[in-house]
């Protein structure tokens, strides 16, 4: 295990489609993750991106980060702009006007995006059956607008819509679950991921984008700004949510749910939670609650995988 | 040899986008313009026009899928109408300022509330600044002959615009008239393949749809303003391409029986053919009375429009959508505005008529005439009249 570790790098691509020079916070892993995810669907892709944080911090006329063809048009569009190109695609591969070389369609966006905005254009392109990837950078909020919540901001969160209060805990509401929503629309391929795992990260995009139909792949991107955190803890923030079972990492595959690693021995939801500016105000009371929900909804999860084993 | 044929309306604009080999289309159901998609829908299974149909969940998506498919460099086609419209409307922007050659029908349509399906101009009204080319016609072979002038002016080189082609909904969508298909080789050899400059494409990386900060927003909206004025040339040449290779020509402003007449009514779109029946009847009667008809309402022909008013007293219009709490109707206020600077103008008379599908008859149009040559003469205090209206 030790010498693939040392290994597995070597086998990633050294370019970059997702280049240098964007304009970021410090500490984003929501651009790690693009990055990242990139390097995995390599140079025969169209990209369609949502307005929000990777489409500000990547474009401003007459500059681009993307080395890839890319196209941005609106907030709340993007599965239907990422139909267009695959239809496009098709028609034009079939009436020999494109060379049929499998490029791929790969939808970006936010969670406000695509869980909240963006969830019906979603919803009609996954149940159309295009061939597309959609990839959800989740940072828990409307971090481009100045950390609004969105509904896969995490129960307690204080953000500056659900802020924190005499009266009010933060966000109310508990995350919504986008990844069960997809397969929900019996798509081939639904994911979760973190670039905290980067190899697993770029195996599940590079499976997604292989898979023929809609794949969806849902990455937890920790945002410094929106979270209150420190910028140099990104990473290891990424992996507190893995281990602490807050964001687990799996696949579903033709409605088959099974776990990239199974955490047998979680760590306290508090690690996680205590590193966060968000969660500041959280009373033992409610951490209480966040772990009994996230054990039961964990339980649950290992149910499913394993009910798919046996 | 194209023959003449009795056929719906909305099936002969479905079969002009076959003609055109369009690639994808993307579309919702809305009255009255789901014959057009039906249609198109039904050409596709039975692979008469092989082409990508995407059968949205909303126009939103129609709009937006038509986005991608002509950034990929595909011909595409959606039809829409009214509230679907209203949907669509942050996408229509997009679609003109990133300069993507999309076609589209509008089965002209009334706002709801309260809900109408039926006719009027409320929604083409609403959608005037997006900077989309757009067009009225008034019968089935023009909507024919301009879907398909409409895909050539669009993919132009020199436009590279999305082109509105404005239909009366149910006065034209749900009529079967005599018309003209053309043949397939010579919609083939007027028509080239589109060709989109720089589409998206592994090959050649490009970036669309950057954001702009201040110190660039202002230049790429001149441009954009530059580029839909320019249009105006193209669009005449393509007009007089397809009258020479068709035999039937469209002018941005058409006149008819306006020699010698002081009154002249002026409309857009369907109620055109009964405005022309009305005046018919009145030069009959020995009444100075003519007709202009306003085809191309972006960009608005400024020059024709002078040229062809100038000599008249009394220019009555008939708007077919309200401006609430405005100067009237949306088409008068703007003639208004063309001719204000002429050193001489008609008086110009607005009435608000036809909304909703309520008709004007033949006698409609000559009560509206003289009532409007009455105001003329002894003025009025009010900014329109809305004609037929029970108070």
């Amino acid at each position: 295990m030790e010498t693939y570790t040392v290994y597995a790098p070597k086998l990633v691509t050294r370019k970059e489609y997702f280049a240098p020079g964007h304009r970021a916070c410090i500490g984003c892993a929501e651009a790690l993750a693009l990055r990242l995810a990139c390097k995995a669907i390599g140079p025969n892709a169209i990209i369609v991106n949502a307005t929000g944080c990777m489409e500000i911090v990547s474009s401003q006329l007459p500059y681009t980060t993307w080395r890839l063809p890319w196209i941005h048009t609106l907030f709340e569009n993007t599965a239907a702009v990422a139909s267009g190109v695959d239809a496009a695609l098709k028609a034009m591969v079939r009436k020999g006007r494109r060379e049929d070389k499998g490029v791929k369609v790969v939808a970006v966006g936010g969670d406000g995006a695509t869980a909240d905005i963006g969830l019906q254009a979603l919803s009609g392109a996954m149940e159309r059956g295009h061939n597309f990837l959609y990839i959800c950078l989740d940072n828990e909020a409307y971090m481009n607008t100045g950390i609004q919540r969105s509904s896969s901001t995490p129960f307690g969160a204080s953000t500056t819509t659900s802020p924190a209060g005499k009266v009010s805990i933060g966000q109310v509401t508990w995350k919504k679950n986008m990844p069960a929503i997809c397969a929900a629309h019996n798509i081939p391929y639904v994911a979760t991921a973190c670039p905290s795992y980067p190899f697993d990260l770029i195996a599940k995009v590079s499976k997604a984008v292989s898979i023929k139909g809609p794949a969806y792949v849902h990455i937890l991107s920790v945002c410094p700004t929106g979270w209150r955190s420190a910028p140099d803890i990104s990473v290891r923030l990424g992996r507190l949510a893995v281990e602490t079972g807050i964001f687990p990492l799996y696949e579903i595959e033709n409605g088959q749910y099974k776990l990239s690693r199974d955490t047998i021995k979680r760590r306290p939801v508090q690690d996680y939670l205590k590193l966060q500016g968000r969660f500041r105000h959280l009373s033992a009371e409610l951490i209480a609650q966040i772990q009994e929900r996230v054990d039961r909804e964990y339980t649950q999860l290992q149910e499913k995988a394993r009910g798919h084993q046996g | 040899m194209a023959t003449k044929t009795g056929v719906e309306v909305s099936i002969a604009i479905a079969d002009a986008v076959k003609l055109a080999n369009a690639d994808v289309v993307a579309a919702y159901p809305i009255t009255p313009q789901t014959h057009i998609v039906e249609h198109l829908a039904e050409l596709v299974a039975n692979g008469e026009l092989d082409a990508e149909y995407i059968p949205v969940e909303s126009e939103h998506s129609a709009m937006s899928a038509c986005l991608g498919a002509s950034a990929t460099g595909a011909r595409v086609f959606t039809a829409t109408a009214g509230q679907g419209l209203e949907l669509m409307h942050e996408v229509l922007y997009v679609a003109a300022s990133m300069q993507l050659p999309i076609v589209m029908t509008v089965a002209n349509r009334a706002l709801s509330a309260p809900l109408s399906v039926w006719g009027d101009h409320s929604d083409v009204m609403a959608v005037r600044d997006t900077g989309w080319v757009q067009m009225f016609v008034e019968n089935g072979q023009e909507a024919v002959d301009n879907t398909i002038c409409a895909f050539r002016i669009a993919e132009d080189r020199r436009v590279l615009l999305p082109v509105m082609v404005h239909v009366d909904g149910f006065y034209l969508t749900h009529v079967i008239e005599p018309l003209t298909l053309p043949e397939q080789a010579e919609v083939d050899k007027f028509l080239p393949p589109n060709d989109y400059p720089l589409p998206l494409w592994p090959d050649k990386p490009v970036a669309m749809g950057d954001f702009a900060p201040p110190v660039i927003y202002s230049e790429a909206k001149k441009a954009q303003e530059v580029n839909l004025r320019k249009a105006k040339q193209p669009i005449l040449e393509c007009w007089e391409e397809f009258g020479k290779q068709f035999g039937r020509y469209y002018h941005p402003v058409e006149s008819y029986k306006t020699e010698g007449a002081k009154v002249l009514l002026f409309t857009m779109g369907s109620f055109s053919e009964t405005a022309m029946t009305a005046v018919d009847k009145m030069r009959g009667e020995g009444k100075e009375i003519g007709l202009v008809r306003l085809r191309l309402w972006r960009p608005f022909p400024f020059a024709e429009l002078r040229q062809a008013v100038k000599n008249a007293d009394v220019l009555i219009i008939l708007d077919r959508a309200l401006s609430y709490g405005g100067p009237g109707g949306p088409v008068a206020s703007e003639v208004k505005a063309a001719l204000y600077g002429e050193a001489k103008r008609p008086k110009v008379v607005s009435f608000i008529a036809g909304l909703g599908g309520r008709d004007i008859t033949v006698s409609g149009f000559e009560q509206i005439v003289s009532r409007g040559i009455e105001l003329a003469q002894k003025g009025s205090e009010e900014e329109y009249e809305m004609f037929g209206v029970r108070e």
